[in-house]
């Protein structure tokens, strides 16, 4: 077992926040996949206190071993999903961690309260790549900003408070720091590297919003680093992932000092990554232990 | 019902024979506990080995791939080496193990009544047709760039067949084909390049005929996870992988060009 935060996880992996869609996987795969859910616990992909249709495409470039994503954040709502999606994922047999992220801080702390507030929700997630339309700044970018908008959500639950580190920021450490000072219970880390592809005949954007975030293998090294940054500087579990492909990938996330760990963009690839790769490090772990009683 | 579930696991075949087929490459393929799909559905798909390390150190990403056959748990596909995941695939040999997800997506739906179905491909988009027309009878328009292309044609029974260059078939595309059919009381099946079906999509829609568009789009996963795959429809932007890829074309805004 796993206390991530007082969340009790089976095994260490998780899924990335917007890399999994347990509804859709339901139409393809049917309920096969409550029966062998591959995480142990369900991050779900953002929320927004408003419906979003999400950027135009086109929204996903191949490159050099990863993907650019351009997304864009499409969702129901708060209400919408609230009203649809709560009860659908209510279904699965794993703890569930609802991500949420607002433009001010008054509409994140109405998403936190409104969901943190629901039996079937575990914990939150804090998504804070986006800017605050107040400040223009980022928010997970500057550590004042965190901070301010974890002390204005920290009273409005006792769940946990994960936030979601963004690695486009100078000084990721002085951000989880100043997440930890202000109430948070974890990070996680990291969210996409912004990055941007051509059109290989126009040489315009290929990608409808301009640039998008790149995942992959391609960021696994930085993930590493960035996490073991962290974990040095913070007290509170630390969620690692990026390029995570194997229960090796995984087992240096650890060592690094991650809690646990998440499987994001090796998903697409293999819906039951996740499992996969859970179960590769636990191989992995029990061979240490062996060796290390001999 | 025009969706068979996929089994929830990526499951891994065989590669049988790589073969020409004029401009294209049929890949043909063991599918190992894989069920019977519905015409439209279509597969993700990508060599277990040495996948990667080609054109720009790509492919990364399975590829989709409607499928041209399925018979008691042999696959086939047909490709053209246009892309680092087709070249690849192109050059794959007998015995090599392949990832196989799916059947995914919603295929085709029956004919409405009082309609005959007409089935329009053009090039690589012939493909989803194929199975379909082992189900319904029904005229079937081909169009392709070329000759070359145009040998793929003979896996129909008695297409009527054109080539942009009019090296065999008539000369011309196959939606001046379709406007002479569309007074007849038909519903369009098609499936092919973006301007065809951009084209297929308006002309039945002045016409008020019915059309369902096998529609292909970039896509990360194929089961919904990545909404990488969007095209703008009525009701908003819908993932082909999940609500397609067929899709009525009533419903669409425009057939994205990418």
């Amino acid at each position: 077992m796993t206390d991530l935060c007082g969340i009790e996880l089976e095994h260490p992996i998780v899924n990335a926040s917007g890399t999994w869609d347990a509804i859709a996987a339901l139409r393809a795969f049917g309920d096969d996949v409550i029966e062998r859910f591959p995480f142990a616990a369900f991050v779900s992909k953002t929320i927004t206190l408003q419906p979003r249709q999400g950027n135009p495409p086109p929204r996903l470039w191949e490159t050099a071993a990863g993907l650019i994503n351009s997304i864009g954040l499409p969702n129901k709502g708060l209400a919408g999903y609230l009203e649809h999606d709560l009860p659908v994922l209510a279904r699965l047999p794993v703890p569930l961690i609802v991500n949420v992220m607002g433009f001010t801080r008054d509409e994140v702390a109405t998403l936190v309260e409104a969901v943190a507030e629901r039996d079937e929700v575990a914990g939150l997630e804090l998504n804070v790549s986006c800017p605050n339309v107040e400040s223009g700044l980022i928010m997970g970018a500057d550590p004042r900003e965190t901070a301010a908008l974890v002390e204005r959500v920290r009273p409005l639950t006792a769940k946990p408070l994960i936030v979601k580190l963004t690695p486009n920021a100078t000084d990721p450490p002085a951000v989880a720091e100043a997440a930890q000072a202000a109430g948070a219970d974890a990070v996680s880390l990291v969210n996409t590297l912004r990055g941007m592809a051509l059109h290989p005949r126009t040489g315009e954007p290929w990608l409808g919003a301009g640039t998008g975030g790149v995942s992959g293998p391609a960021i696994r090294a930085i993930a590493l680093a960035q996490v073991a940054q962290v974990a040095e500087r913070v007290s509170v579990p630390v969620v690692g992932m990026g390029g995570v492909e194997t229960g090796a990938h995984a087992r240096a996330l650890l060592r690094a000092g991650a809690t646990a760990v998440a499987v994001g963009t090796e998903s697409f690839r293999d819906p039951r990554a996740g499992a996969r790769v859970a179960e590769e490090l636990g191989q992995l772990l029990r061979k240490e232990r062996v060796s290390a009683a001999t | 019902m025009n969706r068979t579930l996929a089994p929830f696991e990526r499951r891994t075949g065989t590669v049988e024979a790589v073969e020409g087929l004029g401009a294209y490459r049929r890949l043909r393929c063991t599918d190992p506990g894989g069920p019977a799909p519905r015409p439209g559905q279509f597969y993700m798909v990508a060599l277990a080995e040495r996948w990667g390390a080609g054109d720009d150190e790509r492919p990364y990403l399975p590829r989709a791939f409607s499928y041209l056959r399925w018979a008691d748990g042999t696959l086939e596909f047909l490709l053209e080496d246009v892309g680092p995941g087709t070249h690849r695939l192109a050059e794959a040999r007998p015995g090599e193990p392949i990832h196989l997800l799916g059947p995914l997506g919603a295929g085709f739906a029956p004919v409405r009544e009082d309609r005959r179905p007409l089935l329009v491909g053009g090039g690589i988009g012939i493909v989803p047709l194929l199975p379909l027309r082992a189900e319904m009878e029904g005229g079937v328009l081909l169009g392709f760039r070329d000759a070359e292309h145009a040998v793929a044609a003979d896996l129909f029974d008695d297409p009527t067949v054109c080539t942009d260059d009019g090296s065999t078939g008539h000369h011309g595309l196959v939606t001046e084909l379709l406007d002479d059919r569309l007074d007849e009381p038909v519903e369009v099946y098609a499936c092919g390049p973006p301007a065809m079906l951009e084209a297929v999509r308006l002309m039945t829609g002045e016409r008020g005929v019915p059309a369902q568009l096998a529609l292909e789009s970039g896509m990360a996963c194929g089961f919904g996870a990545c909404f990488g795959c969007v095209v703008p429809t009525r009701d908003g932007y819908v993932r082909v992988c999940v609500d397609g890829p067929v899709l009525e074309a009533a419903g669409l805004e425009a057939v994205p060009a990418h």
